[in-house]
């Protein structure tokens, strides 16, 4: 009974909005809300780079870059050309997933550690722009970004980005549900398991890996939007190695191939800095500690193993 | 006229050597164990930044050297046997980010040893440029350049004219076939990771007097050695020093005759077109399929 409740493709989804929902009713300040709203942030880009490497095993190092343009385009697009930020918003994800779209399609016929490579290069190019085209980006002191306007009131409260991040990030994870209910999706699994079979079952490979790369960036493109209108401020350091590499360490933590396990890796990264103050300091050495461990002692990552001793208990 | 490409040139090769060394250490490892290293500009780091600190202390620079040798060959085995022999038969991503995952582990260890600044070596003999043809050439470039002879020199020698370094290239050839003529596996991978960490560390040495050094400096290093590798062709460790000259020279001659502000950029779209283009490398074989 519960497992077949379990298995529902809404189950995940409804589950999630559910717990947001909680966590939205007990929080008691505006601090929490503030780190609660990074952690649904960090979440939807956990989620689309979750797609790519856990669900399609195309790895990406340069994640980042895709959530630098998004974060870019709602600070320069109103500021520099009087954009209004919604549109902005969506220039930004337009731009990422034709960017996506025109080098994914050869770059995803590298394989592993070219491809890893070449995401590399490409998310610290995008830095490298943000860094010097200073009469644009501000350079590396970053610039403001000017406050979103919905039907005439400013929006900048804590909660109001909690809400807004919440339901961006729920709708972000029924459509990748659906998505992995779909031929897509059992096109994703077998490609996953071998490239070759899939490829002769009659699976254009190709097109598949492209789709998944563009969501893939059209979701961190949002999250460095949502990030760039909720912070005020942004610097090209959202564009750097380090935060492609959060992203990846999120979804490899909270388990590769599971939705919900990109969003508990989302809300460990995000937390654990805030609660201990000394992460800042050793933010390198801890992060690549718990990719390792991870890797070396729970490979399949923190929900699908929980999960599956859960399983085994239960039977 | 001559003079200015004499010295872009002069100092594209030193620069193009380091990246030669980088590119022949993700070679060692890679040919022995087939995984691509993302730790391997973290060997140069240590070497530079060990160096400096034992001069700093009062330690004789020969011997300060040798110190960051052994230290970086240390840490090439502790890599190998705690993060890479664990996982051995995992596929290449999760390779990828366990090696990523312990670049950044050197790096923040490296940040808390020695601080986040940058970190600068005397020249070796002396910074008086010597006059060539109208260029001016730093003595401390000649150091590079006859080290990365000799280095290069000394794998070759050691791979081709030991019984450890033949089985070393056995082990590359063939892993299975190597264990069945009693070859010790595991030692050699730990030793191909040694020997990688001692040329890094090498490289890292000769280097920093001219381009100093700090804890970050291995991701553009990593980055630029496998560039080299890209235009040389994976797997052929003279291809590796070549495709590091190469890509040395183009980002010298960019940076003096177009602009210096994207002189990093040059290596990161040389390699891209590389691997969208000619995926085999100018030399090697073919590293894409298609799909």
């Amino acid at each position: 009974m519960m497992a077949r409740f379990r298995q529902n493709r809404w189950f995940e989804p409804a589950l999630i909005a559910l717990i947001i929902i909680i966590i939205g009713l007990v929080l008691p300040s505006t601090y929490y809300f503030r780190i609660a709203t990074l952690v649904l942030i960090a979440g939807l880009s956990a989620t689309g780079l979750n797609l790519l490497l856990g669900y399609a095993g195309q790895i990406s190092l340069g994640h980042a870059g895709f959530v630098g343009i998004g974060a870019y385009a709602v600070a320069v697009l109103p500021a520099k050309f009087a954009v209004p930020s919604l549109l902005a918003i969506f220039c930004g994800t337009l731009v990422s997933g034709v960017v996506a779209l025109i080098i994914g399609r050869p770059i995803l016929r590298l394989k592993d550690h070219f491809l890893a490579v070449a995401t590399l290069a490409f998310g610290i190019l995008i830095a490298m722009v943000l860094n010097n085209e200073q009469w644009l980006t501000g350079g590396p002191d970053g610039m403001a970004v000017s406050r979103i306007e919905l039907f005439g009131i400013r929006i900048r409260s804590a909660q109001s980005w909690y809400w807004i991040s919440g339901t961006v990030l729920v709708l972000a994870v029924v459509l990748a549900r659906n998505l992995l209910d779909s031929s897509t999706g059992r096109a994703l699994r077998a490609l996953h398991d071998s490239e070759v079979a899939a490829r002769s079952a009659g699976i254009d490979v190709a097109r598949i890996k492209s789709i998944v790369f563009v969501i893939s960036a059209v979701f961190a493109s949002l999250s460095g939007s949502l990030y760039a209108l909720f912070n005020g401020h942004v610097t090209p350091d959202i564009a750097s190695f380090l935060n492609s590499i959060e992203i990846v360490t999120m979804v490899v933590l909270g388990g590769m191939g599971s939705l919900s396990g990109g969003l508990v890796g989302a809300v460990i990264l995000v937390v654990l800095p805030q609660a201990l103050s000394f992460f800042h300091e050793y933010e390198h050495l801890l992060l690549g500690v718990l990719m390792i461990l991870i890797l070396v002692f729970m490979r399949a990552g923190i929900v699908p193993t929980l999960a599956a001793r859960w399983a085994r208990g239960r039977l | 006229m001559l003079a200015q490409f004499l010295q872009f040139a002069m100092s594209g090769l030193t620069v193009g050597a380091v990246y030669g060394i980088v590119a022949l250490g993700f070679t060692l490892i890679y040919n022995a164990s087939g995984v691509m290293n993302f730790a391997q500009g973290e060997f140069v780091m240590i070497g530079g930044m060990v160096t400096v600190s034992a001069v700093g202390a009062g330690v004789p620079l020969p011997l300060a050297a040798l110190i960051a040798v052994i230290v970086a060959a240390s840490v090439g085995v502790l890599l190998q046997r705690l993060a890479i022999e664990p996982v051995r038969d995992a596929p290449p991503v999760v390779l990828i980010i366990i090696t990523v995952g312990a670049a950044l582990v050197i790096r923040g260890v490296a940040q808390i040893v020695f601080g986040k600044q940058l970190h600068k070596l005397s020249d070796f003999s002396g910074d008086t440029p010597l006059a060539f043809l109208g260029a001016s050439i730093l003595p401390q470039a000649l150091w590079v350049l006859a080290g990365t002879v000799l280095i290069v020199t000394l794998v070759w020698l050691f791979l081709n004219l030991t019984m450890l370094g033949k089985a070393l290239i056995a082990t590359s050839a063939n892993r299975l076939a190597a264990k069945l003529v009693g070859i010790n596996i595991s030692f050699i991978l730990a030793l191909a990771f040694a020997l990688s960490a001692v040329i890094g560390a090498a490289a890292g040495i000769l280097v920093t007097p001219i381009t100093f050094t700090y804890a970050e400096v291995g991701t553009l290093l990593a980055l630029k050695g496998f560039a080299a590798l890209v235009l040389g062709g994976l797997g052929s460790p003279l291809g590796a020093v070549i495709g590091g000259l190469l890509l040395g020279l183009s980002e010298a001659f960019a940076a003096g005759y177009l602009s210096s502000t994207y002189k990093d950029a040059v290596a990161l779209l040389l390699m891209i077109a590389v691997l969208l283009l000619r995926p085999g490398g100018i030399l090697g074989h073919a590293g894409a399929e298609r799909v």
